[in-house]
């Protein structure tokens, strides 16, 4: 690295917005070249005192009040917010009556549905948990490299498939390694990505105590959890990043897979 | 009631509950964009006007870069209303930003210390708003407005490469900023003395 990519690439270092490897050729190169490593220096203790500073303007207090003014206003539910789940409710009741047989289906449904989430909960649960244990020091990672072709080899004759390992740093997440871990007593590899300072755990497994191939959505202990089938493998993405950010990553995940057909043992 | 009207009803609901907690966030955005109070709020008021309209066909992917870049359109109309790009703010490190700086004790203290030392940000707030616009807008959405950089891409309609290159810039530009008002305060630069 030189000179010149060092300049630019230390403000994506002090942002915390590179990855393991980059943020390692930049912090070499400061180690051996004073004028950046100055840089470095005075640039990142500028960004701690802006971020120390109070930069941000409140709103004035009229502004608030004409944008409130000019929401329709809800006049009317507030002064009757009690009418209208009386009449939602008959109806319910009413369908009831009309519809037994209906209903019965129904129920019958709720309650495969509920099964289902069960052992779905279940595993949501240990993968909520082996996520939380990785994030424990010295846990994340046992192949830890930004090459994705360093990371897929490195889980042959360690698990039955080879998970897909998708670099998508240019798209902001930014891969930091692979790791093996035991969900449900099976050992499933873990993909580990990183968005700013959210660790996102990728979970891969043929068939993860599911048969089905549903996809789901979940927060457990404020980790949103991300679940779906592709190719014959189980995904669990989880995390801590904000809900439409994990979902962007498993969007971009699943695109990724898209075009060269499903994965499989190779 | 009829049901239109619930749904509208609704509807500002949902759209107060999601777009207002960002108001200050909007509101110093328009402030560093705009240059003065009047005009930002202005600008603040139409995009949130132009929010709830086009709420019914937000997906994501978050509230705030969406606003944010709300706010950057009606800025930037505004500007090209009224016929000119901007005020321009052509700064050059040879321009005396110093006069709007406090005085400092220890002149001979590097421009990150004294940085450290002002609490009150007023300072650092003139040197943001004396950089020119793009480099203004990247540091104000990355360092006040706490966004990611793949969010000042989209807010700032560019690409993160793009993004990259105007922080390095524009923090380059600050710090030059301090090191003239550093130099300009041991003796007695012109117009710093109040």
């Amino acid at each position: 690295m030189n000179c010149a990519e060092c300049e630019i690439l230390l403000h994506a270092l002090i942002d915390g917005e590179l990855d393991a490897g980059h943020a390692r050729d930049v912090e070499a190169h400061a180690a051996g070249c004073a004028a950046c490593a100055e840089k470095l220096k005075a640039f990142r203790s500028m960004r701690d005192a802006m971020a120390h500073a109070d930069l941000k303007e409140a709103a004035p207090a009229g502004l608030r009040r004409r944008i409130e003014a000019a929401l329709p206003q809800p006049a009317a539910a507030v002064i009757a917010p009690r009418k209208f789940p009386q009449p939602s409710r008959r109806t319910f009741f009413g369908g009831f009556a009309v519809g037994t047989a209906l209903s019965a289906a129904v129920a019958a449904s709720l309650v495969l549905t509920v099964v289902r989430n069960d052992e779905q909960q279940t595993i949501a649960n240990e993968i909520v948990s082996a996520h939380v244990r990785s994030l424990q020091a010295g846990h994340l990672m046992d192949v830890e490299t930004s090459d994705q072709h360093t990371v897929k080899p490195w889980f042959n004759g360690k698990l039955d498939v080879a998970p897909p390992v998708v670099d998508l740093t240019a798209e902001g997440f930014t891969l930091l390694g692979g790791r093996l871990d035991y969900i449900d007593g099976e050992p499933v590899a873990s993909i580990v990505y990183r968005r700013r300072k959210h660790v996102i755990n990728l979970f891969v497994a043929q068939r993860l105590g599911a048969k089905h191939a549903g996809a789901g959505t979940d927060t457990i202990q404020g980790y949103n959890v991300r679940h779906w089938a592709a190719g014959g493998l189980d995904f669990w993405a989880v995390s801590d990043l904000a809900a439409d950010e994990l979902d962007e990553f498993t969007q971009k995940i699943s695109a990724a897979l898209r075009p060269s057909g499903p994965p499989g043992p190779s | 009631m009829t049901d239109d009207a619930n749904a509208e009803q609704d509807k500002a609901r949902r759209f107060r509950d999601a777009a207002l907690p960002h108001l200050d966030d909007v509101f110093t955005l328009a402030r560093y964009l705009m240059r003065n109070s009047a005009d930002a709020e202005d600008a603040v008021q139409e995009c949130y006007l132009r929010a709830l309209r086009h709420f019914d066909s937000y997906r994501g992917p978050a509230m705030k870069p969406w606003l944010l870049a709300i706010l950057r359109n009606v800025c930037n109309a505004e500007f090209a209303r009224r016929g000119k790009q901007e005020i321009a703010a052509d700064y050059t490190a040879a321009e005396p930003v110093a006069e709007e700086l406090p005085m400092w004790q220890e002149p001979h203290a590097s421009p990150e210390a004294v940085l450290l030392r002002q609490q009150d940000g007023a300072a650092i707030r003139r040197l943001i708003a004396n950089l020119p616009q793009p480099f203004r807008e990247a540091i104000v959405l990355r360092e006040v407005n706490d966004l990611s950089y793949d969010e000042i891409a989209k807010v700032a309609g560019v690409p993160v490469g793009t993004v990259m290159s105007r922080l390095a810039r524009a923090r380059s530009m600050l710090r030059a900023a301090w090191n003239v008002a550093d130099e300009a305060t041991p003796g007695s630069a012109p117009g710093t003395s109040p």
